[in-house]
């Protein structure tokens, strides 16, 4: 099968709108107009998903040929003369938008993609003015599915991008197309609602969707009302790859870190409270860390993996619940946080815990389906009350009018403010096994990691594995950036065939800087928000976990040892098959 | 003498189609014998000179195709015939399929021998279910006579036929489609390239041709090239099997030698179609299935060929001739053939799956007196332009060609309704 695989060594002439360019074999016209400047209109074209070319808006003509070719899924070849740009095409296109919207709900003003919807982009590059084309009748008719993800499949153009998604780069496959012409549509098996199928929530088809047909359920409002409301103590956590992407809704440097502003922000939107998930991710790498060597050294169940990343729980319990015990007990930063702050910090404050309303900013909206799970309870209230996506948090930031380039920088507050380094980069594919290893081996040699920085598993690969020699005992260690390629480590626990200790599983592709409630962004801005963790690491005075002084009083003063009975009660938890399916059939 | 020829159709209808002796009786396998003893590439030679353009509506030169195919090293190779005869008004290789299966099987054989392939599959609309099992009985009697299975022929050849049934979706007569239905997928067409010789049928290089295409193999193996293009057309060699329906006397499936007669001895000619139904007159004859163009009477007198019905805006296409007599309304047949199209579309491609249905939306207004404004002219006009040329695949590219020749041929009943206005006037 190689034959008609391009050769990116050699080099095919063309000719663009007339101007000559040269471009490696395996170029599509698209990205070779792209280097002439030429930027051909997509909307079904995504960076990172397969080719579908079914909206037909990037149509082009070449050597004059009357059927057009989509520009996004046709590579370039020697001496062919591509028109990009004429009165015929221009037609074309505007027609083909034309089409779409006379198939959409024109409610753009109250749309949650309004200003940032690809469909509107496209009517206003056109500048459609007068839509002769008959409306249909549908309307926009959202479903909102465990209070977390909400499809409003009236407003889908079926562009294929979340199937995509979901089938080839998560490996679940949720959703799927179905029927045809006029019914054809993106839908679940049997038009079930998500919670009853394989669905693990990770939003990665709502980070894709060009429109507004799905997103995040957008839970602002819970958090206007208890900030509103006197009797609330409202305490929020924002997760580290927050701090690396809120920028990016405010026209800053993609990557910025914005950690400062992000805290002022929160404490000027009235949150009592202003605190930081890296805190409980450093009390995570403890809980973890220590969990681990518990099992290497008392033959534990091994390899054992990270449990930090709720859509890859819901994996888990939806996939291999058969392997469920190789999962770390250890709640996710967010849940850990969330016990902590409704025992310890109420404790210590002396603030009533029914009293706090715990909130979190998460870069995910599996989050919003974990705080939900009926087993996060421990502090005897819900452990977090209210997720919001970085777009949320955004949204509310807009909504109250903060210049958000303008605000000063402050600091967290003190108890559940102090983070090391190890804990800001958790929120990139790699972070979480970096952080953990900085730790365990220093508690296993004595002496600190060198370097520092962990090279080998830093970058969005899809897979990773280095061999760490722990005093004389070697450990191999591997990380699974998304869930496909998960699913291709799990298959080698199950079949026998893994001899890895330690594993890290990171949802989303990226991690959490490319999680599923993120600003809406490709590939390439996911490594610009990574090396604004890693910058941000470097810029921290402490970078390993157990140094955290906030996190050792945590220990003094109220939870004794990692693994120990009040940890295992507030921060750990179990996984079974009725997980998610439990959901399905009590509704709660 | 006769117009008709039976090159293809040889013991159409006259022999036991499931029996392999009486296949023989009128010169079956004659051809697998005499192509078993040539090479891969002459028996392409002979493909090529014969000037095969593939019969399933495409008119793609066979030869090239087999060519294309030869010079891909990976192996397996797939021989697929594409049998969903889905387009309307065409019951052409039903005939072959029902009445003469052992011909088409002789064609895949061969095929099968040229590219070195194991297997080969029969995708068979689901219609013809009867047909199916005709089929599937032709083929255990081909293997129990030495021609299908190991060693064909004692050639250490070994071949074998499966038939797959379609559904009832038009859009697997599309060949990718058809090969994703055929691996148990949604029969949606394919992103191409990469083209199906290939990655075809499970990722493999596949040769996917016509039932008709695949029963001239033999013929062309026998005779030679030079004798199979001399029967038809300097162009296109060999005969076609045209289907008459609609207004026409006689209906029915004829082998006419290609370039030899008009468009109107076909229609008329007493061995024919022999003139419309209670003498009426012809108003328009529509081409090659729903995704062909319309004729009117003017153009009667074009020769049946592939290149003299394409200089005239015709088409071959499946063979489909469907007779309409002076009747019928033009609007009210194209609301027909459009609400076939939308019924068919895959969904898949926004001009396909939108354009057609905005187009019945036009064609409903242009059929009530003073229904329609120039600017749903306007619209159809745009709507044929995008769907023909940005669509994804052959099924939106030609779901206007009726229409468009409509457009050419009888402008006057489209204006018939249509007020002066503009819709902002309106």
């Amino acid at each position: 099968m190689s034959h008609h695989k391009p050769d990116p060594s050699k080099s095919v002439n063309l000719t663009i709108d007339g101007l000559p360019v040269t471009v490696p074999e395996g170029t599509t016209i698209l990205e070779a107009a792209r280097k002439l400047g030429i930027h051909i209109p997509v909307l079904c074209d995504h960076p990172d998903l397969h080719k579908r070319a079914v909206c037909r808006v990037c149509v082009v003509e070449c050597d004059g040929a009357g059927k057009l070719k989509a520009a996004c899924a046709n590579d370039v070849w020697e001496g062919v003369k591509v028109i990009t740009n004429s009165p015929k095409i221009q037609a074309i296109r505007k027609t083909i938008v034309e089409l779409i919207l006379a198939d959409h709900p024109q409610d753009c003003l109250t749309c949650i993609r309004n200003q940032k919807c690809e469909l509107q982009s496209l009517a206003l590059q056109f500048g459609l003015k007068d839509l002769t084309f008959p409306r249909s009748d549908v309307e926009s008719r959202p479903n909102i599915d465990t209070n977390t993800l909400v499809r409003d499949m009236g407003k889908c153009v079926k562009c294929g991008r979340c199937v995509d998604v979901c089938q080839e780069v998560q490996s679940v496959r949720a959703i799927n197309t179905a029927h045809r012409s006029l019914e054809y549509e993106v839908t679940t098996p049997y038009d079930q609602e998500l919670i009853e199928g394989p669905c693990v929530y990770c939003g990665q088809c709502a980070a894709v969707c060009p429109v507004g047909a799905i997103y995040e359920n957008d839970q602002t409002a819970l958090v206007w009302k208890a900030i509103d409301d006197p009797e609330r103590h409202v305490v929020v956590q924002t997760a580290p790859a927050v701090r690396v992407a809120l920028g990016d809704e405010f026209g800053l440097p993609k990557g910025a870190i914005t950690t400062g502003k992000m805290a002022t922000a929160l404490r000027r939107l009235g949150f009592t409270k202003v605190f930081d998930t890296d805190w409980s991710a450093d009390v995570t790498i403890l809980e973890e860390g220590n969990e681990l060597l518990h099992r290497l050294q008392n033959g534990g169940k091994l390899p054992m993996i990270t449990s930090c990343s709720p859509g890859w729980i819901n994996f888990s319990e939806v996939f291999y619940p058969d392997l469920l015990d190789h999962l770390s007990t250890c709640k996710s930063p967010q849940q850990m946080f969330g016990a902590l702050v409704k025992t310890y910090y109420a404790q210590i404050s002396g603030v009533d815990a029914s009293k706090i309303t715990s909130v979190s900013i998460m870069p995910c909206t599996a989050k919003k389906f974990e705080a939900q799970r009926p087993e996060m309870n421990s502090s005897g209230y819900q452990d977090v009350d209210v997720v919001l996506t970085t777009r949320e948090l955004a949204r509310m930031i807009k909504m109250a009018g903060l210049d958000f380039e303008q605000l000063p920088e402050t600091p967290f507050d003190q108890l559940m403010g102090d983070s090391t380094g190890a804990a800001v980069i958790f929120g990139t594919s790699g972070g979480v096994m970096e952080a953990a290893l900085r730790t365990v081996y220093e508690v296993v040699t004595g002496e600190a990691l060198a370097p520092l920085d962990l090279e080998a598993v830093r970058g969005h690969q899809g897979l990773k594995t280095v061999e760490v020699d722990l005093k004389g005992t070697k450990v191999k260690i591997m990380v699974a950036n998304g869930l496909a390629n998960a699913r291709l480590v799990m298959d080698s626990i199950r079949a026998g065939t893994c001899d890895a200790t330690f594993i890290e599983v990171m949802c989303c592709p990226g991690g959490c800087v490319g999680g599923g409630g993120q600003p809406y962004g490709n590939s390439q801005i996911k490594l610009e928000r990574k090396d604004g963790l890693y910058k941000a690491d470097k810029q921290l005075p402490l970078r390993k976990s157990h140094d955290n002084p906030e996190v050792k009083a945590l220990y003094e003063n109220y939870l004794g040892a990692p693994l120990g009975e009040k940890s295992h009660h507030l921060l750990h938890t179990h996984y079974s098959t009725g997980g998610k399916n439990h959901w399905a059939k009590t509704g709660h | 003498m006769s117009k008709l020829v039976t090159l293809v159709s040889e013991g159409a209808g006259q022999i036991d189609p499931i029996s392999v002796a009486a296949y023989e009786g009128v010169g079956g396998y004659q051809g697998l014998k005499k192509a078993v003893g040539l090479t891969a590439e002459q028996v392409i030679s002979e493909v090529k000179k014969a000037k095969l353009l593939g019969r399933g509506g495409a008119a793609y030169p066979a030869g090239s195709k087999w060519e294309h195919l030869l010079h891909i090293p990976e192996t397996p190779k797939y021989i697929v015939c594409n049998a969903d005869e889905g387009e309307p008004g065409t019951f052409k290789d039903k005939v072959i399929l029902g009445q003469l299966p052992l011909k088409l099987i002789e064609g895949i054989t061969i095929a099968g021998f040229v590219f070195g392939a194991k297997a080969g599959y029969i995708y068979v609309r689901g219609e013809y279910r009867k047909i199916q099992k005709r089929i599937l009985q032709a083929i255990e009697n081909a293997k129990k006579a030495g021609y299908l299975g190991q060693n064909i022929l004692g050639k250490g050849f070994d071949f074998d036929i499966q038939v797959i049934s379609g559904a009832g979706a038009y859009v697997c007569g599309e060949n990718s489609a058809l090969l994703n239905s055929t691996e148990g997928k949604v029969g949606r067409p394919r992103i191409k390239p990469p083209h199906l010789a290939e990655v075809g049928l499970f990722l493999q290089p596949t040769l996917v041709n016509n039932v008709e295409s695949l029963s001239s193999i033999p013929a062309i193996v026998l005779k030679g090239g030079d004798e199979f293009l001399k029967i038809g057309h300097p162009d296109s060699g060999g005969t076609k099997l045209i289907c008459l329906s609609g207004h026409t006397a006689k209906p029915g499936v004829y082998e006419i030698p290609l370039g030899k007669i008009t468009l109107r001895e076909a229609i008329y000619d007493a061995e024919l179609g022999n003139g419309l139904k209670g003498g009426k007159n012809l108003k328009f004859f529509h081409l090659g299935g729903q995704s062909g163009p319309i004729g009117p009477a003017a153009l009667l007198d074009t020769p049946y060929s592939y290149t003299d019905l394409r200089k005239a805006g015709l088409t071959v296409g499946s063979g489909a001739i469907v007779v309409m007599d002076e009747s019928v309304s033009i609007i009210d047949y194209l609301i027909g053939v459009t609400e076939f199209f939308i019924h068919e579309s895959c969904g898949k491609c926004v001009p396909c799956r939108e354009g057609n249905k905005q187009l019945i939306s036009v064609l409903r207004k242009l059929a009530v007196p003073g229904g329609a404004n120039q600017t749903d002219l306007a619209n159809l006009r745009r709507l044929v332009t995008t769907m023909t040329a940005a669509s994804f695949c052959g099924l939106g590219q030609t779901a206007t060609a009726a229409l468009n020749s409509a457009w050419k041929h009888f402008k006057e009943e489209f204006e018939a309704n249509v007020s002066k206005t503009t819709a902002a006037a309106a």
